[in-house]
């Protein structure tokens, strides 16, 4: 009992901002909005939102490595690819019956983060760091959507599953819950939305707990200076293995769950641009913290969608400015400066009423 | 197929895996030897230099003309993008790849927006010979003596002129360097521009050899990085060799199984190279001699 209270003290710590009761009371207003969310909307609209939600986990998969960890990986979309296809070739060669496509997302998700164990071990144990680590995932995962891309023969199936090459592998069952009755389909609308937005709430909860404990401060020593950490007894190769798999399970989650919202899954989620638009969304946000990811990762997404009702193409030049912008005027991440700034300011204003 | 057939055969793939992995490479091993940066907007330098070098030969001008136009407006677009975006970043290398992949993002887009999705191709000179029963193009044995060329060049350049002493100089012990009254900042962005240029010669190069479309320098960048990755900081001492080995993997690999597995070889290889020597070639060569 208290060591499960001392998890929960661990909500808030040096590596996360928010505390006290005004930021958890912002939490729970937000919260219980998005729970409210959909008896407001229409079924279009929640299987959206659902849309964005999906991308917030690789998002905050990127934050863990790059922003906490001080890796960069451009590994992320590959994943989510490879989590995706998984989930895809279990479902559709096993079907839906007896609740197993929850064990598919499982499965699909330990695929991935097997992958990224694989990777890590050669990355990692070869103590590559920096811009070499971000240019071996990236080529890894360019790889993979080319190897993809070219599988549109017959002869490329597993079991059941074609796989079909550019066009990508389609028409896989929704995650489907076993009921006594008759089973619960989650169409991408209001029950998936529950679902994801769960998922959402605990991977995020379990984050912050994760980042404010002994390894997350770990974590953070090391992205400030590895040879400090080491000298201090952490074998560094470990601690950054196991952050890049975690973050490679996230990124597979973002991936499987992709996949169950639009039943399907192509190889240019693993592409060039593919892979660059979850970097936007976590620098714009602000890559050092978990809050300001979440948020900045939502605003972008929307602004992009707005964007694309003019123009798809401008979009993604706007995208690029965006990115070159931030990196070059709020390094640390747009959305991360204004809430420091609501901070402060909020403080002040306390400070000044009491 | 008797034995100085299929020799050939072998050697003339070598030499163009060589010629397409050096060329791509040397632009981006440049830039990251002196500067220590990744420049992730290489593929689109390397686009830039095949669609200019495509323009100019539309416009009438011969096509060795057309490369050194591809190259120096290369060139010239490094200068601007160094200016207003690298200067800033020198102290983040993270951030500066994290950067260029937005110029990438822009350039890519943007060509597609103004261009379209293919501009007209140029068509292969030199024509071909037989060997056997297979015919060989010639174009393919000029880009490997292209390759040559570059290299050579390279190798003057910073080890018999004023400028390569200097800038080997700040690379060593960049304070000095300018303590001896060296201006680092113009040694640091001069690499950038001769990177992009070479980038662009790269793609003037092999304008003639493949369709031009906005996304032609992904076709590139995975062997540049591949190239640059094993070979580590040193152009001569790195890029040379981890092309020579890297050729004989693709080719092999490719003559074996086809084109995609002579890539994935690569990234194999690569794989297990980081894990043997994290420093890459050029890193296990200079710590044997001292």
């Amino acid at each position: 009992m208290n060591s499960f209270l001392s998890l929960f003290r661990r909500l808030e710590g040096p590596q996360t901002v928010g505390r006290g009761p005004a930021f958890w009371g912002a939490f729970a207003i937000v919260l219980l909005a998005a729970l409210a969310y959909p008896l407001f909307s229409d079924g279009y609209t929640v299987g959206n939102t659902v849309y964005f939600f999906v991308w917030v986990f690789i998002a905050l998969s990127l934050c863990l490595i790059w922003g906490y960890g001080g890796s960069l990986s451009f590994g992320q979309t590959a994943f989510f690819g490879i989590a995706g296809y998984g989930y895809g070739i279990l479902t559709i060669n096993f079907g839906s019956a007896y609740g197993f496509t929850l064990l598919a997302l499982v499965l699909a998700v330990m695929i991935a983060a097997l992958f990224a164990v694989l990777l890590g071990y050669f990355m990692f144990f070869g103590r590559i760091a920096g811009v070499f680590l971000g240019i071996v995932t990236l080529a890894v995962t360019l790889m993979l959507e080319r190897f993809m891309a070219q599988t549109a023969g017959p002869e490329w199936h597993v079991g059941a599953a074609r796989l079909n090459g550019f066009n990508g592998m389609s028409a896989m069952p929704p995650l489907t819950i076993p009921w006594p009755g008759e089973p619960i389909v989650l169409f991408a609308d209001v029950g998936l939305y529950y679902l994801v937005l769960g998922l959402l709430v605990l991977v995020y909860l379990g984050l912050r707990i994760l980042m404010n404990s002994s390894f997350g401060n770990v974590i953070v020593a090391i992205r400030e200076n590895p040879e400090r950490a080491e000298m201090l007894g952490y074998d560094v190769r470990k601690y950054q293995l196991i952050t890049f798999v975690i973050g490679a399970a996230l990124a597979g989650l973002s991936g499987v769950l992709y996949t169950v919202w639009g039943q399907y899954i192509t190889p240019s989620s693993m592409g060039m641009t593919a892979a660059a638009l979850p970097l936007i969304w976590v620098a714009v946000g602000g890559r050092s913290d978990l809050t300001s990811t979440v948020i900045g990762t939502l605003i972008v997404l929307a602004a992009f969608q707005a964007l694309t009702i003019y123009g798809s193409q401008y979009a993604l030049v706007f995208m690029g400015v965006l990115l070159v912008l931030t990196v070059l005027i709020a390094p640390n991440g747009l959305v991360l400066g204004v809430m420091n700034w609501l901070g402060r300011f909020a403080s002040r204003f306390l400070q000044r009423a009491g | 197929m008797d034995i100085a057939t299929l020799a050939f055969s072998a050697l003339y793939q070598f030499g163009d895996a060589f010629a397409f992995l050096v060329l791509s490479a040397c632009g981006l091993a440049v830039i990251f030897g002196m500067m220590g940066v990744i420049n992730l907007a290489h593929g689109e330098f390397i686009m830039c230099g095949a669609y200019v070098t495509a323009a100019t030969v539309h416009a009438g001008l011969p096509l060795p003309l057309g490369i050194l136009a591809g190259t120096l407006v290369s060139a010239l677009v490094g200068v601007v993008v160094e200016l207003a975006v690298i200067r800033h970043l020198y102290d983040r290398p993270l951030d500066t790849i994290v950067a260029t992949w937005g110029l990438s993002l822009i350039a890519t887009q943007g060509t597609l927006i103004m261009v379209g999705s293919t501009m007209a191709g140029v068509g292969t000179p030199f024509g071909s010979f037989q060997v056997g029963a297979y015919s060989y193009s010639i174009y393919r044995i000029v880009l490997f003596g292209a390759a040559l060329g570059v290299l050579a060049a390279l190798y003057a350049l910073f080890n018999w002129t004023r400028f390569g002493v200097l800038a080997r100089a700040t690379i060593q012990v960049p304070h000095m360097a300018a303590a001896l009254g060296v201006d680092t900042r113009l040694i640091y962005s001069l690499p950038f521009a001769c990177g992009a240029g070479l980038a662009g010669l790269a793609g003037g190069l092999y304008a003639p050899t493949m369709t031009l479309v906005p996304t032609m320098g992904a076709t590139f960048i995975m062997e540049a990085f591949v190239t640059v990755v094993i070979g580590g900081a040193d152009v001569f001492l790195g890029t040379a060799p981890a092309g020579g080995v890297l050729a004989v993997v693709k080719s092999a690999m490719t003559s074996w199984q086809g084109q995609l597995f002579g890539q994935i070889g690569l990234l194999v290889a690569v794989i297990i190279v980081v894990r043997v020597l994290p420093k890459g070639i050029s890193g296990f060569v200079l710590r044997e001699r001292t």
